[in-house]
Order: C-alpha cells, then sequence, then structure tokens
C-alpha cells in the first residue's frame, strides 16, 4: 500500500480511500507482494540489457572479439529469458488471488445487502447496488493488477534507471530528470480534476443502469401506454450526458498524456544533443552514450504509463468510494438486543400483541406525523384478526412491524409475552410466516419457492398439503411439475397463480403466527372460495393477522380491527362493525351506510359461516 | 445454429417446431440464437458512420507514431554523422538533430492529446449508439419476449456487455493501431537501416503470430464462459435485491448466499482462467521477442567487428528492437478486450437478432373518425387463434364483436385465457391466425401512437418509475398539464391520498414506489389511463388491490369520464359486472356464455352460479 503514498503523496484522501481495500487484499498479500517484487526485478532486468549493450559496444565490438561478442549475446539471451520467465510469474501469482479477492468483495457485497433493513433498500435503486457489485469490483480488481503493482514497479524502476544514468554521466543524467518536477505537479492537478469527473461517471452509469432495469420491469406499461419512445428518449439523454462526462474524462487524460509525453522526450533530445558533442570532444564514449539513451528509452514507458495508471488508481478509488458507501451502513443486527429477559409470560399476555406502538418510517421528515400513532392490539392465540383500513392507512406497514422488515418507532409489540426486539432475527421470522400482497417468486423450482417457508427437512408431503391448502395443485400439472422452475419474479405464472404460490410458502411451515397482506385479491370468484375453505382449517390454530379488502377475506377472521388515523379505531366481529361504524361500513359496502340494504341476504348466511368455522 | 435458421435472420415462431429436440429453449441459456455473421455485421454498422472520423483518427497516431519512431533514427544520424562533423567543426547536423528532436517531442505529445481526443469521440459516439440501439430494441421486443427472457440478462446486455465494448474501443484498438503501426514503421525502419537485420526482425513475426492465433483460439472460450458466469451472477444479484421482502422474511439470506457463492465462484474461476491465458501470453511473446533481440545483437555485433555495418546503424537498431518488441505485451491487452468485447458483443448481436414479433408496421395507417357521436370503437376478434410459439393453445379459433361504447366483463377462472384476449387486444401479442380489427382497421396496421390513442391496458401489476407521482401519472401523456393529472387523480380518488404525501405530487416515488401501497400504486395506474383517454379501455385485474370505495370510485370514473368509451374488463370481483352491458364466460380459452348481466343471472349457467358464489361472499 506504500506504493500509491508513494506515487501521489498529493492525494492523502484517494490512498485512505485505497486503504479501506486491505483487509480484502490482506489474505492474498504474500503473493500480491512476491508479484511486486517478482516485476520489479524483472523490470530492472530489463535495465541491465542496455548495460549488456554498452559493454559489448565499448569492448568486444571495439576491439573485433567474436568470442566477446557471443558472451554478450549469451548475456542479453539468458536476461531475456529471465525477464521473460519473471513477468509470466507475477501473472501467475496474482492470476487466481486477485479473481478471489474480487469474487470475495462481491460476496461480502451481496452478505451485507441481505442484511440491510429493507427501509435501505427502499432508497436505493437496484441498479445503483448493481453497477457496485460489477463495475466497481472490475475496476477494484484491475487497480489491484496493474496501477498498484507497476506503481510500485515504475517507481523503483525509473529511480534504478536514473541512478544508472547519473552514474554513466551525471550531467546527462541531470538534463533527464529536469521534467521530473512539472510532470509530477501536472500530475497532481490531474488527478484532482479526474477524481471529480471518475465519480461523476461512475454515478451516471448507475443512473443507467437504474432506468434500464426499470424500463424492462415496467415494460407492460410502457407498452400498454406506447410510450417507448419517451423512454428512450430520457434513456438518450441519460446516455448523453455520460457521453459528456466521458469525454471530459478523455480530454483530461489526452492532457496528461500529451505533458507527459513531450517534457521527457525533450529532455532526451537535449541529452542527445550534449551527449553527441561530449563524445565529440571525447568526453564521452560512444558506448555510454548508447546505453544511457537506451536507457532513457527503457524509462519511457515507466514514465508515459504514469498517467493512466494514476488515472486508473483514481477510478479505483471512486468504485472503493462507493463500494463502502454501501458496506458502511449498519446491517439489521441478527441478534435480539441486550434487553434483559422478561418474565415469564402471563397466560394474558400470550399470543400477538401490539403495545402503543408508533412508526414513523426512519427517512421520512421527523416533523411529520407518525403514519402509526399509537396501535394497542391483542391477538389471542389462535385467533385470527382482519385487520381493514382505507388505502394508505398503513395496513401493510403494520404488518411488516411484525417480522421487523421495519423497526417499530416506539412502543413493543410481543409475540406470547416476548418482546420481538429481544428475539433474535432468525427465530422470530422462523415463527412469523408472511405472505406478501407482491407474491414475489424466486427462479427456483415451483417446489424450493414453496418449502422456502419451511424448516429444513421439511418434505413432499408438507409441499403437497401447503399446495391444496392453497389450491395451488396446479403445480402439478406444470411441465415438470413442482420442479419446474418458475422465471425471474415468476412472471410465466399468472397474478392468481403466483398468490397462491406466496400463500403456500406462508403456511408450509405450520407457523405459530401468521401474517397474510391481502392474500386472496387475484384469485378468482371459485378459487377464492376453495382457499378460504382450506385456510380455515389452517387459520384453526394459528394466531394470524389478515390485511382485507374484502368483506370474503374479513369472514376467514375471528375479529376484525379498523385502523383509522395510525390507530385501531375499532375492534369486534365484522357484523358488530358492520352495524355500529359507518367508516367500516363503508370500506366494506362502497356506500354508506344507508344504501346498505342488499347486504342483509348475505348476514345471515355469512354469521352462519362464522359459526361453523369456530 | 441449424440449417433452417441460417437462411433466415432470427428465429421465428415458424422455426421452432423444425429446431432439433437436443437444443432446448434457447432462453433456457445466456446467448441467444445468433446468425452466422450477425456480431461482425453489427460492428461494421456501428463503426460506418464514424468511418471519416475514425479515418481521422488512424491519420493522428499514424503521424504521432511517425514523430515517436523518429528518436532512434536521430540517435543513428546524431552517432555516424553529428559526432564527426562536430569533431570537424561543423555544427550545422548536430543542431539539427536538436531541432529535429525537439520537433518530435512536441509533435508527439500535441499529437497524442489530439488523438485520444478524437478516439474517445468516436469511441463514445459508438457507445452511445450501441446502448440506444439496446434499450430502443428491448423496448421494442414484444411482451412474450419478455415474459421469457429475464431482464437481469437484459440488464447485463446493456451494463457489462457493453462495457467490455467500452474498454475495446477506448483502450483496445488504440493499443491495437498503435501495435500494428510501431509493427510497420519500426519494421520498415530496420530494413532500411540495414535489409539483414531488418529481415531477421521481421522473421520474427512468424512465431508471435502463431502465439496470438494460439491465444486467440484458447481465450475465447475463457472468455466467453467468463462474460456467462458474470451474467448468472447479475441475475441472482437482481433478484435478490429486487425481493428483499420475501428474502428477510423467509431467512433466505444464508440460501441465496450459498447459491449467489456457487456462481461468484464460477466467475472466480473463469476470471482466474482468463487471467492465466494471459499469462502464458506474455510469457511466450516475451521469450520470443528477447530471443530475437538477443539473435540480432549477436549477428549485428558481429557484422560490426567485422566493419560491415556502422556502429551508429547497430545502436539504432538495438533501440527499435527494443521499441518494436514493447507493444507485444500490449497486444495481449487488446486481445484481452477483444475477447471479452467479442464475446459480449455476440450476445449483444443475439439479442438484437430477435425480431419482435409484434412489429411496427411499415405503412401505418390512420384510425377513421369516431362514428356516432362518442369516443368509443368497435372492436372485432375475426376468426383469431392464438397459440404460444412453444405449442399450447391458448384460444381456439373465435370470432367476437363488441360494438363502439360498450363495457364488456370478462370472466373465468384463472388460465381460462382472459388475460390472453386483453393482450391480444391490447396488441402485446398478435394472433396466430386471424385479425384483430379496431373500427375496421387491423391493429398490426396501426403505428404506436395511433394504436395507443386506440387502446390502453391497465394490468394489476401497478408498477411505478422512479420520478415524482406526477411523472408517473403523466406516463398516461406526457404532454398534459398538472391541471390535467390532478384532474385524473381527482376523479379515480387518489388526489386525497397524494396531496398528504410530502411534497404532494411532487412526491418522489423513489424505488419501485416502495412507500406507496399497492391499492395506492393501482390509482396511479388508473389515473395514468384516464389521462391517456382512449378509445377502448381494457382493465385487466387492475383492481385487484383496491378497497371496495376504491373500486367504487373507479366504477364511477368509467361511468362518467370514461363514459362512451369501448371498455374490456376482467375482475375476479364480479362487483364490476354492474356496470357491465355484457358479460362473457370463458373456460379453457373458449368463450362458453355471452350476454347481458341480468339475462345470464337469472339463467342456469355458469355466471349464475359465478354470481350467486360472489354475491355469497358478500356481507
Amino acid at each position: 500500500m506504500m506504493t500509491t503514498t508513494r506515487a501521489t503523496p498529493e492525494d492523502r484522501s484517494a490512498v485512505r480511500t485505497l486503504l479501506r481495500l486491505w483487509p480484502y487484499v490482506r489474505p492474498v498479500r504474500a503473493r500480491l507482494f512476491t508479484a511486486a517484487f517478482v516485476a520489479v526485478v524483472a523490470s530492472c532486468t530489463g535495465l541491465v540489457i542496455p548495460l549488456v549493450l554498452k559493454w559489448m559496444v565499448d569492448g568486444p565490438v571495439a576491439d573485433r572479439d567474436p568470442a566477446g561478442v557471443w558472451l554478450g549475446a549469451l548475456y542479453l539471451l539468458l536476461l531475456g529469458i529471465a525477464e521473460a520467465v519473471l513477468f509470466g510469474i507475477r501473472r501467475w501469482l496474482v492470476a487466481r488471488p486477485l479473481s478471489h479477492v474480487e469474487a470475495e468483495m462481491r460476496a461480502d457485497l451481496y452478505r451485507h445487502l441481505q442484511r440491510l433493513p429493507v427501509a435501505f433498500h427502499d432508497r436505493w435503486a437496484s441498479g445503483q447496488l448493481l453497477s457496485r457489485g460489477t463495475t466497481d469490483l472490475m475496476l477494484l480488481r484491475m487497480f489491484l493488477a496493474f496501477p498498484l503493482t507497476f506503481l510500485l514497479v515504475n517507481a523503483v524502476t525509473i529511480l534504478v534507471g536514473v541512478v544508472l544514468m547519473l552514474v554513466q554521466d551525471w550531467m546527462l543524467g541531470l538534463v533527464i530528470l529536469g521534467p521530473a518536477i512539472p510532470v509530477m505537479w501536472t500530475c497532481a492537478v490531474f488527478e484532482r480534476r479526474y477524481a471529480k469527473v471518475a465519480r461523476l461517471a461512475q454515478d451516471q452509469v448507475g443512473d443507467l443502469t437504474t432506468v434500464v432495469e426499470e424500463s424492462v420491469l415496467g415494460i407492460r406499461i410502457i407498452k400498454g401506454f406506447g410510450r417507448h419512445r419517451s423512454q428512450a428518449r430520457a434513456f438518450r439523454e441519460l446516455s448523453g450526458t455520460l457521453r459528456g462526462t466521458e469525454l471530459r474524462k478523455a480530454r483530461l487524460l489526452a492532457s496528461i498524456w500529451g505533458v507527459i509525453v513531450t517534457l521527457p522526450e525533450t529532455a532526451i533530445g537535449a541529452a542527445l544533443v550534449l551527449g553527441a558533442v561530449q563524445v565529440a570532444d571525447g568526453d564521452l564514449s560512444a558506448g555510454t552514450l548508447v546505453a544511457f539513451l537506451s536507457t532513457a528509452l527503457a524509462l519511457r514507458w515507466p514514465v508515459d504509463s504514469i498517467g493512466f495508471l494514476l488515472a486508473m488508481s483514481q477510478e479505483a478509488a471512486t468504485a472503493t468510494e462507493r463500494y463502502f458507501e454501501v458496506m458502511d451502513e449498519a446491517p439489521e443486527d441478527p441478534a435480539g438486543s441486550t434487553r434483559t429477559a422478561p418474565a415469564p409470560p402471563p397466560a394474558a399476555a400470550r399470543g400477538l400483541r401490539f403495545e402503543d406502538v408508533r412508526f414513523r418510517y426512519p427517512d421520512a421528515d421527523p416533523g411529520s406525523p407518525p403514519l402509526l400513532t399509537g396501535i394497542d392490539l391483542h391477538i389471542r392465540p389462535g385467533e385470527s384478526l382482519a385487520l381493514v383500513g382505507a388505502t394508505g392507512s398503513g395496513k401493510t406497514t403494520l404488518t411488516a412491524l411484525v417480522p421487523r422488515l421495519h423497526e417499530v418507532t416506539s412502543g413493543r409489540i410481543t409475540l406470547d409475552g416476548v418482546d420481538i426486539t429481544t428475539m433474535p432475527r432468525e427465530e422470530l421470522r422462523a415463527k412469523v410466516a408472511v405472505a406478501f400482497e407482491e407474491p414475489t417468486l424466486f427462479s427456483a423450482a415451483v417446489g424450493e419457492n414453496v418449502l422456502m417457508g419451511a424448516a429444513d427437512g421439511a418434505g413432499k408431503a408438507d409441499l403437497d398439503r401447503a399446495l391444496a391448502v392453497a389450491q395451488a395443485e396446479f403445480a402439478h400439472a406444470l411441465p415438470r411439475g413442482t420442479d419446474t422452475r418458475v422465471g425471474e419474479q415468476g412472471l410465466s405464472l399468472s397474478g392468481g397463480q403466483r398468490q397462491r404460490l406466496a400463500l403456500a410458502r406462508a403456511v408450509v411451515g405450520r407457523p405459530e403466527f401468521l401474517v397474510l397482506d391481502d392474500p386472496l385479491s387475484a384469485l378468482d370468484v371459485h378459487t377464492e372460495a376453495a382457499v378460504e375453505a382450506a385456510l380455515r382449517q389452517v387459520l384453526a390454530d394459528t394466531t394470524a393477522l389478515i390485511v382485507a379488502h374484502r368483506p370474503s377475506t374479513v369472514l376467514l377472521a375471528d375479529r376484525v380491527a379498523l385502523l383509522s388515523g395510525g390507530r385501531i379505531a375499532a375492534v369486534g366481529t365484522h357484523q358488530e362493525l358492520l352495524r355500529t361504524n359507518p367508516e367500516y361500513a363503508h370500506l366494506m359496502s362502497g356506500e354508506h351506510l344507508t344504501s346498505g340494504e342488499h347486504l342483509t341476504s348475505g348476514e345471515h348466511l355469512t354469521s352462519g359461516e362464522q359459526e361453523e368455522s369456530r | 445454429m441449424t440449417t433452417t435458421t441460417a437462411s433466415t435472420p432470427a428465429v421465428t415462431e415458424d422455426d421452432e417446431p423444425t429446431r432439433p429436440k437436443d437444443t432446448g429453449d434457447p432462453f433456457d441459456q445466456d446467448v441467444l440464437p445468433t446468425p452466422p455473421g450477425a456480431t461482425a455485421a453489427l460492428l461494421r454498422s456501428l463503426l460506418a458512420p464514424m468511418k471519416a472520423r475514425t479515418g481521422l483518427t488512424v491519420l493522428l497516431l499514424l503521424l504521432q507514431q511517425a514523430a515517436v519512431q523518429a528518436g532512434p533514427l536521430l540517435v543513428a544520424y546524431a552517432i555516424d554523422r553529428a559526432v564527426p562533423a562536430f569533431r570537424d567543426g561543423r555544427d550545422g547536423p548536430l543542431v539539427a538533430v536538436g531541432a529535429g528532436y525537439l520537433l518530435c517531442a512536441l509533435a508527439s505529445g500535441a499529437l497524442q492529446f489530439a488523438f485520444i481526443e478524437a478516439s474517445a469521440r468516436v469511441s463514445q459516439d459508438v457507445l452511445l449508439d450501441l446502448r440506444g440501439r439496446i434499450f430502443r430494441h428491448a423496448q421494442a421486443l414484444s411482451v412474450d419476449f419478455h415474459e421469457r427472457y429475464t431482464s437481469g440478462r437484459l440488464i447485463s446486455r446493456s451494463t457489462t456487455d457493453v462495457e467490455s465494448l467500452r474498454e475495446l474501443l477506448e483502450e483496445g484498438l488504440q493499443e491495437l493501431v498503435t501495435v500494428v503501426l510501431s509493427f510497420v514503421y519500426i519494421s520498415a525502419m530496420l530494413l532500411w537501416l540495414d535489409l539483414g537485420l531488418g529481415a531477421v526482425a521481421v522473421a520474427s513475426f512468424v512465431p508471435l503470430y502463431l502465439l496470438v492465433r494460439l491465444y486467440q483460439r484458447r481465450a475465447g472460450r475463457v472468455y466467453r464462459a467468463r462474460s456467462t458466469a458474470i451474467a448468472a451472477v447479475i441475475v441472482k444479484f437482481v433478484e435478490t435485491m429486487n425481493g428483499i421482502r420475501p428474502v428477510r422474511a423467509f431467512r433466505r439470506e444464508a440460501a441465496n448466499e450459498s447459491e449467489f457463492a456457487v456462481l461468484n465462484q464460477r466467475h472466480e474461476r473463469t476470471n482466474g482462467d482468463a487471467l492465466l491465458e494471459m499469462a502464458r501470453y506474455v510469457v511466450g511473446s516475451r521469450l520470443v521477442a528477447n530471443t530475437a533481440v538477443a539473435g540480432i545483437v549477436l549477428w549485428g555485433a558481429h557484422r560490426v567487428a567485422s566493419g560491415s555495418l556502422e556502429l551508429g546503424v547497430l545502436a539504432a537498431a538495438v533501440l527499435y528492437l527494443r521499441r518494436l518488441y514493447d507493444p507485444i505485451d500490449r497486444l495481449g491487452m487488446f486481445l484481452n478486450s477483444y475477447q471479452s468485447a467479442a464475446a459480449s458483443l455476440e450476445k449483444i448481436a443475439g439479442l438484437l437478432a430477435q425480431t419482435p414479433s409484434v412489429p411496427e408496421p411499415a405503412r401505418p395507417r390512420e384510425l377513421p373518425a369516431p362514428k356516432g357521436g362518442f369516443p368509443g370503437r368497435e372492436v372485432v376478434f375475426d376468426g383469431v387463434r392464438f397459440a404460444y410459439r412453444t405449442g399450447g393453445e391458448v384460444l381456439p379459433r373465435f370470432d367476437l364483436t363488441l360494438p363502439a361504447g360498450q363495457t364488456v366483463a370478462v370472466v373465468g377462472t384463472t388460465g381460462a385465457g382472459k388475460s390472453t384476449l386483453a393482450k391480444l387486444l391490447a396488441r402485446f401479442y398478435d394472433p396466430s391466425e386471424g385479425r384483430v380489427l379496431l373500427d375496421g382497421t387491423d391493429l398490426r396496421e396501426l403505428s404506436v401512437p395511433e394504436l395507443r390513442r386506440g387502446v390502453v391496458m391497465v394490468t394489476q401489476e401497478a408498477f411505478l418509475f422512479s420520478g415524482t407521482v406526477a411523472d408517473n401519472i403523466a406516463i398516461g401523456r406526457p404532454d398534459a398539464t398538472r391541471e390535467e393529472i390532478e384532474q385524473a387523480a381527482k376523479a379515480i380518488g387518489a388526489h386525497e391520498f397524494i396531496s398528504a404525501l410530502p411534497d404532494g405530487y411532487d412526491t418522489d416515488v423513489r424505488k419501485r414506489g416502495g412507500r406507496i401501497s399497492a391499492g395506492q400504486r393501482q390509482l396511479v395506474a388508473f389515473a395514468r389511463a384516464l389521462l391517456a383517454d382512449p378509445a377502448v379501455l381494457i382493465l385487466d385485474e387492475a383492481t385487484s388491490s383496491l378497497d371496495v370505495p376504491g373500486e367504487r370510485a373507479v366504477q364511477r370514473a368509467m361511468a362518467t369520464v370514461l363514459r362512451g368509451r369501448t371498455a374490456v374488463v376482467i375482475a375476479h370481483r364480479l362487483s364490476t359486472v354492474e356496470i357491465a352491458d355484457r358479460v362473457l364466460v370463458m373456460e379453457h380459452g373458449r368463450i362458453v356464455e355471452d350476454g347481458h348481466p341480468d339475462e345470464l343471472i337469472a339463467g342456469t349457467g355458469r355466471f349464475a352460479d359465478l354470481h350467486k358464489a360472489w354475491r355469497d361472499s358478500l356481507a
């Protein structure tokens, strides 16, 4: 890591940023350092070659000694072989370790992202995350493979080369060294400017990725409204902006190249003229001048390459910054908090209980009113409670609090008397099964997707039972049965099919607590009735919270709670609330209570059904 | 691919049955079948508009290299001519050498600057073009393509694959041209300096060429494998991040990690393979180069010793030789970027070769002016049959006419073909046989804007794009004023919740509407449709997440704002049927009942059963 410090003493921050890579580089440090050492040796071997040439020109060639010529050529050959093999060894040493570093960093990023709070994911577009996991990490691997090593190698090569030149002829050497200061100054200025543009470009790539991703995920809407041209326009604008930034980058790079090529070359020209004068005056041997110039020319690449090596380092620093931006976010604490374990719960505390739960999204304006302003609710063991509320009243948010996808702002939620924040998340989430309103399926077999909800070791019998409950037997009729892979997000299945599989996933593990968010919205009437009948069996001995929009879903539950204005406004049976609470009646019938006559016909039947289910 | 596809530019539906079974579904693999030559053709077409500028760029490099390579020649001249001249008291030649060298230094710097600028312009323009092409093409491809080609793969096409082409253009091509130019220049110089020495140097190109060929062949395989591996990593990554809630809730973290580890390690392995392949190449090429240098020096030194060669010439030759072989590493770098770019470009070409199965007409027709004084239009399914390209028939041949202004409810169990019917009408799919007519005009003859003035479909999945709520509604009609947007939101009952958001209509919905509930998203989707104000509106389960008041608001809007439009409503809740003029009951792809709701309810058919069940479910 010292190398970058030496090469870029001006820009401490880039170095400090890159130093953060150390924990990942540490395991492969032996190989990396060996490789760097080998590269230095190889490079220096290259520098010895001009010396052999000088020896040949001044010795055997001048003396017309064929044996000496042979010997010189042999030295050259050996040095050449050594150089080739050493460079090969360097590459061989780092090939696997560096791929490994990249893979480790990616695995860490993935692991970390999976554990970051859901609120983080709400805030970050996945395109931005993806570009960190791919492009940025590739940049870092390239940085470790080339700039890191070669900034060191080139520094040493230049140093050795300069010393060799100074030893051969100190005056010519000083002439060659002349441009060093202006070149270093240019590099410093360049670095600062380039860092800014590089960061901008990388962020713009992330934005572009987001547009690409959304345009793919929202393809039906774009098609449905014939908006692909305006989408393409938006894309064109963004990619046009990116092009502008890239061109600014290129201009900076072009400038530094220009300077780095011109100044040293001018110095070499000056050295050539001075050297020629000295040779003419007999102060210098022709061999020394040849060797001197060939050393100077051998240093060309190390000097020329500094520009792009610095550019790559700068981009790597930016990539590191972007990577750690995400890695520095605090993950969910896997264990429960260290609060003292509560006393054994009294019988009355059993079940799922919300106690004065308030919630405001962590990124919401602290001055804004909380979404949930004091929820008190008790679902008794084995009881199922329907949660009803107007669109946007916070029902889904409330359900997300139970498996701790979001953390309560204040108050507490207890499962059988135990505060959920004192439980390890693993344990909590094993107890509570959830079916989300958006039924996401993963790229895996149908069976795997469902069995995700069960403990390890759940088998075919559990799968079949869960599919039966969710009326998802269609899975058996898929081309490869329950081994059929459902595509990314399960797009090849209809909404109703996905919803039923998500429901099966929620019930497959026979959870103690079940949270269902509008679980039947996409089902047709017949299927819905069948699912309800089967679900009643499951719900008979499960403590459940069911978000419901419709009477039919509400009737799955024993009682109903009405969520309104951030509070539980009323709790009771469907019939009670229908009679006593106008808001509830409005939500269930869409009309104000006065016009609910036709509902009476269903009333008897439903209350009958309710009796049955108890 | 087989001969059947070789003759056609892309795999079309008709090719499917004749394709050998063992190739499987190409969508299961990462690489879509690429017609032979498509990759090269793509590259050609990308570079064609840049011909003049590419020429200029190459010219700049040509001059730059000339300036750079003049150095050793000046050294030779200085040693062999200027030094003796100086000894004789003539300092002219030495001044000329100095001036010449200075000129070359300035020229090479300035030309380098100009070249990088020019080549960046060319490569950025090519990338802009390519990015745009992929994007537009992906957008033009039909919905059924998107249902089969995962979004992760599509994303990796337009990110990492474009990125590797960027590397090729920005670094690789410069390397290649530099390498080729310096080979040519230096060989010419060497030959000019001394024919024999030059010939030996040129002869050393033969083993180098063979080495390059070998590397290219071996690395090609490795790079293709690597590009496939990274695409798999991306798919998994995107899927996890987009499904983070279920991942958490079902404690998938550990399982995901081990699945990700497998993919990640496969990428690591192929990545390491690629780097090792490069290492082998570098050793080989360096060995050839250094052996050649030793050989040439040996011979040259012998000749100088025997007096048949001047010392200066040998010095210049040696300087040139060092330079001659310097770029071979860079040639490796070029091959490196070339290999990965070629692999990527092949995949991109495969994507671009997919023809949209629902193409836009070459000569679109206009819809006739609406008849009968209201905006709805007549829809006719004329002998329509629909089967998936993989086989399964979804809709057997049928005829159906929906008169202008009619509201038609389509009911039936999941998988009965309701959505397919809707997608045919929205032209997400084209029928396998027959035509879908809008006021007598085949949908296939309408341009996209014309089609979307005619038909708009609102689906169940209410995706929100990043941007504000207002932006999202304005997708329905981009030129709508804020007032019109609010009007649409009010008509659908969404105004209230939108106004309650932190910044009202200007609230950023952030990542896919994380903070806006499913029901609210459906309302936004509806507001979009209202704003679009189409002649035919299709609602495919578009009210599934709405509560009853929300559903009522939608119905009210249909009875008022959308009055007179032709509407096709697919809903599991039969509440929508109350506003329907006509009900179609579908089963196994067939329309089994068709009539006025009251008529059907009074009957004894399936709809009467359904309706009774639904009524029972209400309370």
